[in-house]
């Protein structure tokens, strides 16, 4: 727990220190990246662990709740994510959900549940995640929609209104 | 018996063979060029260019491998259980080896033949006979799974079978034994065959969207053995053509008895005519019993159907219909050449191939150039059918395959060699020996419109010394060959499971991007499907406890159960939640008179259950699926019959209680 806890702590630092740095969700395109080769390199300069890899540059995110489609990442979660998550901060299998979206930008988090396994291969603080958990998140196959609507649901339960 | 004295034939003709002819190559090693390891070699990672679906013989499976590497990709459970995929174990997999004689868990499969649009392979299914107890299966080339099994009626070994018409209208099922009608009493004396023994030919259809198979009609002849068929294609699109042996009529000692005659027939139907009867409303409706047999992907789940009627064609009483074609000595392979105008009929104990021309028939019909009747059905004069004869191409010819370039390639059981001749001259233009006696032979869509002309391979009845020995019995081997050039070049041998009849391959373009990953969760319709932990249950109905438990890498909910009571009827309907690629969890429970389960990610899969005694039942999942799969387990608690614990389930909740350890019945739910 205490290790998790310092890491959560290491990952709100890295995020704050991003958003000093300015977003860059500008200068990229929509275009998925997924065909990229695996690297280990925490220092693969064309792996931008603020944004993770995957298809999603940039998610719009209102500053209040859609609770329709929380309702939607609720049903969604239970069918494929809450055998391993639970919603406290405490691990089961995976981490606990409780302030994911605090810990991780929005588009971060959306292309990690969708583009898992190139994820795993190459953001050093997943890597970390791996040697607690030794379980490699299972791609769900989740729909963008779905991915949408669960990104709503972890809002909600991380208490946004 | 047979194979024994074909097999001492064949040794004797190889020994005679290699004493009369010095150039014949004494081992492996003098056949086997330079360049064939690069040919055959499939580097770490890639993939082969050709799938190659070979029947798995007396196993009853379908077996799968990649060519040129050799390499065995799958086995597709058809016709026999197969406790490691739960095949005939799992409830929603039992009624597929459902018969009319009740549960058949095994077969004997010997010919595949693929799906065909046009004349090509489509790669969409492929369709298998079961020789003993007469079924025909279809396995679905998204799933690699068998999606159908239909039983024939009137029929006493569906050898003839399942060959398939160029637009994939139908596929046929001849018998190989004839035997007295289903709705005639059969307990009659078996020396009076030729009067109570009737052939029977069934046409099959074949959906085209679902692939659905039904008997459309059956045509019933003389008692013979229906051996092998092909339908027309092109030109003779619309005509079927079977080998017929024991045309004698011989009720015993067959292997004498059924030669006698200098010629038996390659029997001609022309099924369009056949479908035409059956739209006017023609042939006369029996009374039969057969068992029609489904899986449906929905719900993860097969249902069996007993159908009771079927439409049978006499072919005395449709002139037209179907015609005689002498052809030598107890033909066995009965092959169409790409274009649809030769039929090569394999009198296996004949020392030429005869060709018949299609055009050539055709006249023959018009002209009535017929040579008498055979049980009613005119003879065509030998002569008026045949295009030519291929001179002594060996001993023993068996299955004819086509390559793109004009060719023909017979296999020779007795001589154990491949045959390479031209189909225009007749000519023989190559012949390499296989190791030993080959029966099948197979050229990527070598029976189709458009054969490739890359590698054959040919299937061998006789192993021997070809590998290490494993006591008496080996691997049956396959031989795979280079036939681009001029000259043939063997390649690689490599072992088959059961015994291989006949193989079909088509490029892995055609089927690889069509392969199904897993099954969407939400798309699963069976009934005791949990989409996700909340929906896992337990509950009572009765002596039946049925659980609803889902599977996710690392644990099973529920895993602590209690409440089971010795002698209920326990039904674990487990769920995979997940939703990747080759993510399989396997399930078992100590003592089950049954099989584990192999559940595909998203699927649901059941396992019945009958404690026997009271105490304690580990269950675990079977297929190593993450880091932490030693942990992938459970307890089931059986109590004695009557005892009053009640049902409870949890996951991660039934810790001890320190104040109250011993309370009955403590699991909290979660």
């Amino acid at each position: 727990m205490k290790k998790l806890l310092s890491l959560s702590i290491i990952t709100l630092i890295i995020v704050a220190a991003a958003s000093c740095g300015g977003s860059s969700d500008s200068e990229k395109t929509t275009e998925a990246t997924t065909e990229s080769t695996a690297s280990t390199d925490s220092g693969n300069p064309s792996y931008d662990p603020h944004r993770g890899e995957g298809k999603f540059t940039s998610v719009d995110l209102s500053p209040t709740l859609d609770v329709a489609k929380a309702e939607l990442g609720n049903q969604v979660s239970q069918v494929k994510c809450s055998s391993c998550h639970k919603l406290t901060d405490e691990k089961l299998v995976g981490p606990g959900w409780a302030g994911v979206t605090t810990r991780r930008k929005p588009e971060w988090i959306m292309n990690f549940i969708t583009n898992t396994d190139v994820m795993i291969d190459k953001d050093p603080e997943v890597q970390a995640q791996l040697e607690l958990c030794l379980v490699r998140m299972p791609n769900q196959n989740l729909s963008d929609e779905d991915a949408r609507n669960l990104l709503e649901f972890m809002r909600q339960n991380d208490g946004v209104k | 018996m047979k194979i024994n004295s074909k097999y001492v034939q064949g040794m004797a003709a190889l020994a005679l063979l290699a004493s009369m002819n010095a150039c014949k190559p004494k081992d492996a090693g003098s056949v086997v060029s330079g360049d064939a390891a690069a040919k055959v070699y499939v580097a770490p990672g890639k993939y082969d260019e050709y799938y190659n679906f070979v029947s798995g013989g007396f196993s009853g499976q379908l077996s799968v491998y990649g060519l040129p590497s050799g390499r065995l990709l799958r086995v597709i459970p058809v016709f026999s259980v197969d406790p490691e995929k739960g095949w005939g174990y799992s409830e929603e997999t039992k009624p597929m080896l459902n018969t009319s004689h009740g549960n058949v868990p095994w077969d004997d499969l010997h010919h595949v033949s693929m799906s065909q649009t046009n004349g090509e392979i489509d790669g969409r299914w492929v369709f298998a006979n079961g020789n003993n107890t007469p079924r025909v299966a279809r396995i679905d080339l998204k799933t690699f799974r068998t999606a159908e099994i239909l039983e024939l009626p009137n029929s006493g070994g569906n050898h003839s079978s399942p060959f398939i018409t160029e637009n994939s209208e139908y596929i046929v099922a001849g018998t190989r034994f004839s035997i007295p009608p289903d709705d005639k009493n059969g307990d009659v004396p078996i020396n009076t065959y030729k009067e109570n023994f009737k052939g029977t030919i069934s046409f099959i259809s074949v959906d085209k969207t679902s692939g659905n198979m039904d008997v459309a009609f059956q045509l019933q002849g003389p008692g013979v053995n229906f051996d092998l068929s092909h339908a027309g294609k092109g030109k003779s699109n619309g005509w079927f053509f079977f080998s017929t042996y024991n045309t004698e009529q011989a009720n015993t000692l067959l292997e004498v008895n059924a030669s006698k005659r200098d010629k038996d027939f390659i029997m001609a139907v022309n099924w369009k005519m056949a479908e035409k009867l059956i739209k006017e409303g023609k042939g006369r409706k029996q009374a039969v019993k057969y068992a029609s047999n489904r899986f449906d992907e929905s719900t993860h789940t097969a249902t069996s159907t007993i159908k009771n009627q079927v439409t049978v064609l006499d072919i005395r009483d449709f002139p037209g219909l179907v015609y005689m074609i002498p052809c030598p000595k107890s033909p066995h392979g009965c092959d169409v050449d790409p274009t649809g105008e030769y039929i090569v009929g394999s009198g296996k104990l004949a020392a030429l191939i005869p060709v018949f021309s299609f055009d050539k028939i055709q006249k023959a019909i018009a002209d009535k150039a017929f040579d008498g009747e055979y049980d009613g059905i005119p003879v065509i004069k030998y002569e008026a059918a045949l295009y030519g004869e291929v001179k002594k191409p060996g001993l023993g010819p068996l299955h004819t395959e086509f390559d793109d370039k004009g060719n023909a390639y017979t296999s020779m059981f007795v001589s154990s060699e491949v045959v390479k001749w031209n189909v225009k001259d007749l000519k023989v233009l190559d012949r390499v020996p296989t190791y030993y006696s080959v029966g099948h032979l197979m050229i990527p869509g070598g029976d189709s419109k458009k054969p490739t002309g890359k590698y054959l391979v040919a299937y061998n009845k006789i192993t021997k010394d070809r590998y290490l020995p494993t006591g008496p019995e080996l691997s049956q081997s396959a031989q795979l060959y280079d036939i681009s050039g001029d000259k043939m070049q063997l390649l690689l041998d490599f072992p088959t499971i059961g015994e291989p009849h006949y193989a079909q391959g088509v490029a892995a373009d055609v089927i690889k991007n069509n392969s199904t990953k897993f099954f969407k969760i939400e798309e699963n319709k069976h009934p005791y499907v949990a989409k996700g932990e909340k929906e896992a249950k337990v509950w009572r109905e009765g002596n039946k406890v049925h659980i609803n438990m889902t599977l996710m890498r690392s644990h099973l909910t529920p895993d602590n159960i209690e409440g089971v009571r010795v002698g209920d009827e326990v039904y674990f309907h487990t769920t995979n939640l997940e939703q990747d690629w080759d993510v399989p969890h396997g399930f078992a429970v100590k003592g089950a008179l049954n099989a584990e389960l192999l559940v595909m990610p998203g699927e649901t899969t059941t396992l019945k259950w009958i404690p026997l005694k009271a105490g304690m039942y580990p269950m675990y999942c079977t297929d190593f699926c993450s880091a932490l799969h030693q942990e992938m387990s459970g307890y089931v608690r059986v109590s004695p019959a009557g005892s009053n614990v009640p049902i409870s389930f949890s996951t991660g909740t039934n810790t001890p209680k320190p104040d109250n350890a011993a309370v009955q019945g403590a699991a909290a739910k979660k």
